[in-house]
């Protein structure tokens, strides 16, 4: 379906790209962490290939592989009718990438979701918050590591807290 | 009134009778619903199941008017301080339904978002198990209610005793009963 837009992507930055593959039309490149923002931005003003829309940003967590997380990109061209997956891989070490909030304004709370969940930093990112859990939650609960049963109560004490008006996930 | 000067106790505890009878009759709900069973709360509540034979038709939308809190589906962590913020907001006395597994146990959720039972969070009078349960079995956590309602059993008439008579007759009687704040 889009081929044509793996093979540009790999003739324009094929460092960049280190492999690509396809399952019944759906077509992925994986590329390299450190170049996903030149890739994003190709292939969002590429005339070719103009994906215009971010349908979706997410994480997946490979425990025991090297490296560990994958960020995947869902990626949607509205003019040209097709759609491309992009994956990088972000090792435990260093669990950082580079945000792509300059060229879609939604992967501001799709990156929010994913440091949530996953850990993830992304750099440059102008407002990296937790998005669904509280901000005294410790840890990243979709971790294939972090244990299923574990809680973490949230629990505030009206008698001790005497500002009831004011709650810390307000944003205040 | 001579009579009652010789028998407070008698008196008094016939007065209660008559005072937990008309609360029986007269709750005033406050539903907070975060999930499927509300669509079964909405049967009850509906001409169909009529939970208005049973004196709990009005749904209040302020807690400071309600006396009966429905909880009504999944709480989450993140919820649950607004809860028990909401519970505290009612004024006494009060009552608390968990409506369903999911509030009564956390049902099938065992994971870090939710609460396993709101009874980590505010006091519970009557359970309604079932995923959701059946309108039914809501008029029958109900009626189960009303009969604590009577006997003077929900947890914030326990300590309306406890306070009152403390009041009257010192501390002493508070030890080994229990006070709900």
């Amino acid at each position: 379906m889009s081929r044509f837009a793996l093979d540009r992507l790999c003739a324009r930055l094929p460092d960049a790209v280190l492999e690509t593959h396809d399952f019944r039309g759906d077509e992925t490149a994986v590329v390299r962490r450190a170049s996903i923002k030149d890739v994003m931005r190709f292939l969002r003003d590429d005339p070719e290939v103009c994906c215009e829309m971010l349908t979706d940003l997410t994480c997946v967590d490979y425990l025991g592989r090297d490296p560990r997380f994958e960020v995947v990109y869902h990626l949607h061209s509205l003019s040209k009718r097709h759609r491309l997956r992009v994956k990088a891989g972000v090792p435990e070490s260093d669990p950082t990438i580079d945000t792509v909030t300059d060229l879609w304004a939604t992967a501001g709370w799709l990156e929010r979701e994913v440091w949530d969940f996953y850990g993830v930093r992304f750099s440059g990112h102008p407002d990296l918050r937790r998005i669904l859990m509280y901000e005294e939650f410790v840890g990243h609960p979709l971790r294939k590591d972090y244990p299923v049963d574990k809680r973490q109560p949230l629990f505030r004490r009206p008698d001790l807290e005497p500002n009831l008006g004011q709650w810390k996930n307000d944003g205040t | 009134m001579s009579a009652s000067a010789q028998a407070p106790e008698f008196h008094t505890s016939r007065f209660e009778d008559a005072v937990n009878w008309a609360r029986k009759y007269s709750l005033f709900q406050y539903p907070f619903v975060t999930a499927c069973c509300g669509m079964e709360f909405m049967a009850v509540a509906g001409p169909r199941y009529d939970i208005a034979r049973f004196g709990a038709e009005f749904p209040r939308f302020s807690p400071r008017q309600a006396d009966l809190l429905i909880v009504v589906g999944t709480v989450t962590e993140r919820q649950a301080p607004v809860l028990r913020r909401i519970w505290e907001q009612m004024t006494e006395p009060k009552w608390v339904v968990a409506f369903g597994v999911c509030a009564s146990s956390g049902g099938f959720y065992q994971n870090y978002s939710v609460v396993p039972g709101i009874d980590h969070v505010v006091p519970v009078d009557v359970y309604i198990p079932g995923c959701p349960p059946r309108p039914e079995a809501v008029l029958d956590g109900l009626i189960m209610l009303q009969e604590r309602i009577q006997r003077g059993e929900g947890h914030s008439q326990r300590a309306l005793v406890v306070e009152s008579q403390a009041e009257a007759r010192g501390p002493a009687l508070r030890a080994g009963l229990p006070v709900v704040r």
